[in-house]
């Protein structure tokens, strides 16, 4: 069997029939339908067998070129998508903010114009302004894929999320989803939020009221600030990282007091399913919104997400390129 | 020279008249109002009977950005816009570059308005030096330079104490304090009305009670000095409710409301184009219940007047992530088709009570002369055909700025000439076509 045998076939397991996504950009979670959301995870399936292979990588997009532009710090997403693009033998290079021209006082606008110029097939952008991408995707022929914008989206990790918990699970439909912490700052919150809801999970948010979003009664989820209600009867808990600094905007009185009241400790987590999974999108605060002994532990699957976030990232570019190659034959 | 504008509906409410009159204009002046007046060599404008012939129209919330910021408006293209838009005189707020918080600002201003020759510039100076809210300005030398209020808008006037002694000041020189209401810790870094889009979108929010805190304290202390306090662009219905409740016990309190706040929502948002930076501005757009307590308060009279918080900014400045974008959004231009279309002809208000927001109301709560058709008074004087279908095109605002969120919207009821003392300064050219 060649490597590349297998991928422009990925398992037709869906039972939709969504072969392909409709936009040239992935945004965010908003604007996909289940069938969309379920063509990338099947497709990523098919790619996580990739990365079991001695030799990662397949042509899939041998002579595309993928610009990484990330405007805040990233390890671990820049990181996922680099692997990722480097496996579909993509053309890549990755952009930080140091190195950008955006210190000499140019536009995002103009950065991306210039870069454009230089014909790139996809840009990967990582922006601290929600709506970042939107504006690119505007300006831009090249298909933008969101790698996280301000306080908005991150679609791909809230897909790697659901591809880990679609693993362990089987399904996402009628599962108790639990995601506690900032609720407020979090794009990975409204992801998730947008993801589970389209796939029918039941989403439970919990966190301080100070941390909690205005027209939350608008999101389609059960929301509290009872940690043990939340937990309760749980298939899957995920918890959000706090930003430390965020005392000084009068969110909490103090980490301590924090972890007391929502830290994610062993003795809580026994009111979850006795088959519960505990996740964390990263980075972590070990004391803080999780207990060592938690994320250590049994249940936890935070290095799972990491890994399956390569394949998840693999398939989505493999899906965007596809689509552009296919609206090239259309033309 | 003698004009006579004949066959309209002249709509004054200072004077009650409302039906079907003929108007004398001589030289800058107006002669006469009455009934089939004889043409005795006069220049006719014969307009047909729907179309209204209104008191000339007062902006009294504009920023025209010069000096300082030409790239964005000049006095010259400002004034352009605002006769384009049926306004006669428009009253232009002090965070230029310098702030006019001097006399000698205010004579630059004046004199470019003179100039340039279109609508009447009645200068705002600022509150406090530099608008920093530390230190009075000199507002007696200011209000003698020609400036008729004072504002440090953009921002609030900042404490509590700041605002007592401004009210007393200019209580004791007859000028009234226009506040930008808006507490700035609740407000804190939020570019986007606080509720479910703005946090479906990821975007800080500001709650309504961030303007309506600082509405609720300068009601009362305009009770406490007795002076008049005039609210600038109001958008929540808190802030409705401590207007209207300070009237009621008798306190010197108006305000205004812009056309976008009684016409858009946060809903906007999340239309086809997310992230428009058209649809950033301060106060932000509110929620539905915001805007409905907006309409009710333009019906029942406890908004005062309609002002459109006219700030242009450039393209370039706007073409940039949401967050990072001014607040502001260009109004001249859309603002009395919005009224009719929006207002008068969905049933909300009369067009009676539309000119007494535009106009009447305007020159009566910053005593600036205007606001009336009375024989002998300069000849400002604003026609509209309340059924004229306008489709705005932002490309061609005379504005030097085209950041409209109205673009390409059909609206009924447009302007159709404008006339500052006498002279005819701006003319739909559909009119020419009606007169031939």
């Amino acid at each position: 069997m060649t490597p590349h045998a297998q991928l422009p076939t990925a398992e037709p397991t869906t039972a939709g029939t969504t072969e392909r996504l409709k936009s040239k950009d992935l945004l965010g979670i908003a604007g996909l339908d289940a069938g969309e959301i379920t063509l990338i995870l099947d497709t990523a399936e098919a790619m996580k067998e990739v990365g079991a292979r001695t030799i990662k990588k397949v042509p899939t997009l041998r002579g595309r070129t993928v610009v990484n532009l990330f405007f805040e710090p990233s390890t671990r997403t820049r990181t996922s998508f680099e692997i990722a693009e480097k496996r579909l033998s993509a053309d890549t290079l990755s952009i930080a903010t140091a190195t950008s021209s955006v210190s000499k006082g140019e536009t995002l606008a103009d950065t991306v114009r210039n870069l454009e110029a230089m014909s790139p097939d996809m840009i990967v952008m990582r922006h601290a302004s929600s709506g970042a991408p939107h504006l690119l995707s505007r300006i831009c022929r090249s298909a933008i894929i969101n790698a996280g914008d301000g306080m908005h989206e991150h679609p791909t990790q809230a897909l790697l999320d659901a591809f880990t918990i679609r693993e362990h699970k089987r399904r996402l439909r009628g599962l108790k989803v639990t995601i506690i912490g900032d609720l407020l700052h979090s794009r990975v919150l409204r992801s998730n939020v947008l993801l589970l809801n389209t796939m029918g999970a039941e989403v439970w948010l919990c966190g301080p009221a100070t941390l909690m979003p205005a027209g939350l009664e608008r999101f389609g989820v059960r929301a509290t600030t009872s940690i043990d209600e939340a937990v309760d009867g749980a298939d899957v808990v995920m918890l959000l990282r706090i930003q430390q600094e965020r005392m000084h905007g009068h969110y909490f009185p103090s980490i301590r007091e924090y972890f007391t009241l929502f830290g994610m400790t062993p003795e809580r987590l026994r009111r979850a399913k006795d088959d519960v999974i505990v996740m964390h999108p990263g980075p972590m605060n070990r004391g803080v919104e999780i207990d060592s002994a938690v994320a250590d532990g049994p249940y936890s699957v935070i290095l799972e997400q990491v890994a399956n976030g390569v394949a998840v990232r693999m398939a989505v570019l493999y899906l965007l390129a596809g689509r552009e190659s296919a609206e090239v034959h259309e033309a | 020279m003698s004009v006579i504008v004949k066959g309209g509906r002249v709509v004054d409410p200072a004077s009650g008249r409302d039906g079907a009159f003929d108007l004398q204009i001589d030289g800058d002046r107006i002669v006469r109002v009455g009934r089939d007046l004889p043409a005795d060599g006069a220049r006719v404008i014969e307009i047909p009977g729907s179309w209204i012939v209104a008191p000339g129209l007062i902006d009294i919330h504009v920023h025209l950005r010069e000096p300082g910021q030409e790239h964005k408006e000049t006095i010259a293209s400002g004034t352009a816009s605002a006769v384009a838009g049926g306004f006669t005189a428009v009253a232009c707020m002090p965070n230029t570059e310098p702030i006019n918080d001097h006399a000698g600002i205010t004579q630059f201003i004046l004199k470019k308005a003179a100039e340039a020759g279109l609508a009447r510039v009645y200068p705002i100076g600022a509150v406090s030096l530099g608008s920093k809210g530390e230190q009075l300005a000199e507002l007696g030398e200011q209000k003698a330079a020609g400036c008729i209020a004072f504002s440090d808008d953009g921002r609030p006037v900042a404490t509590a104490l700041l605002m007592r002694r401004a009210l007393e000041y200019a209580g004791m020189i007859g000028a009234p304090i226009i506040d930008h209401c808006e507490d700035p810790s609740l407000r804190g870094d939020g570019v986007a009305h606080e509720g479910y889009f703005a946090s479906a979108l990821g975007l800080r929010g500001i709650p309504g009670v961030a303007e309506s805190l600082m509405v609720e304290r300068d009601v009362s202390l305009a009770e406490l000095t007795g002076s008049h306090v005039h609210i600038a662009h109001m958008s929540a219905r808190e802030s409705l409710r401590a207007v209207r409740a300070g009237k009621e016990r008798g306190v010197r309190v108006t305000c205004e409301v812009a056309p976008h706040h009684f016409t858009l929502t946060d809903e906007t948002l999340d239309g086809p184009v997310k992230y428009d930076t058209n649809l950033k501005m301060n106060p932000p757009l509110r929620e539905r219940a915001d805007r409905e307590a907006m309409l009710e308060g333009l019906a029942d009279g406890t908004v005062d007047v309609i002002a459109t918080d006219h700030a242009p900014h450039h393209a370039d400045e706007k073409m940039v992530e949401f967050d990072r974008a001014p607040f502001g959004i260009v109004g001249l231009e859309t603002a009395v088709s919005l009224v009719f279309d929006r207002l008068v002809h969905a049933g909300r208000l009369s067009v009676r009570r539309a000119i007494e927001l535009l106009s009447t109301n305007a020159a009566a709560v910053m005593k600036i002369p205007g606001g009336t058709l009375a024989e002998g008074l300069p000849a400002d004087v604003t026609i509209i055909d309340p059924d004229r279908t306008v489709t705005v095109d932002a490309a061609a605002l005379r504005s030097r700025s085209k950041n409209t969120p109205f673009h390409g919207w059909t609206l009924r009821g447009g302007v159709m000439m404008t006339i500052v003392g006498g002279r005819i300064v701006h003319e739909n050219p559909a009119l020419a076509a009606v007169n031939r």
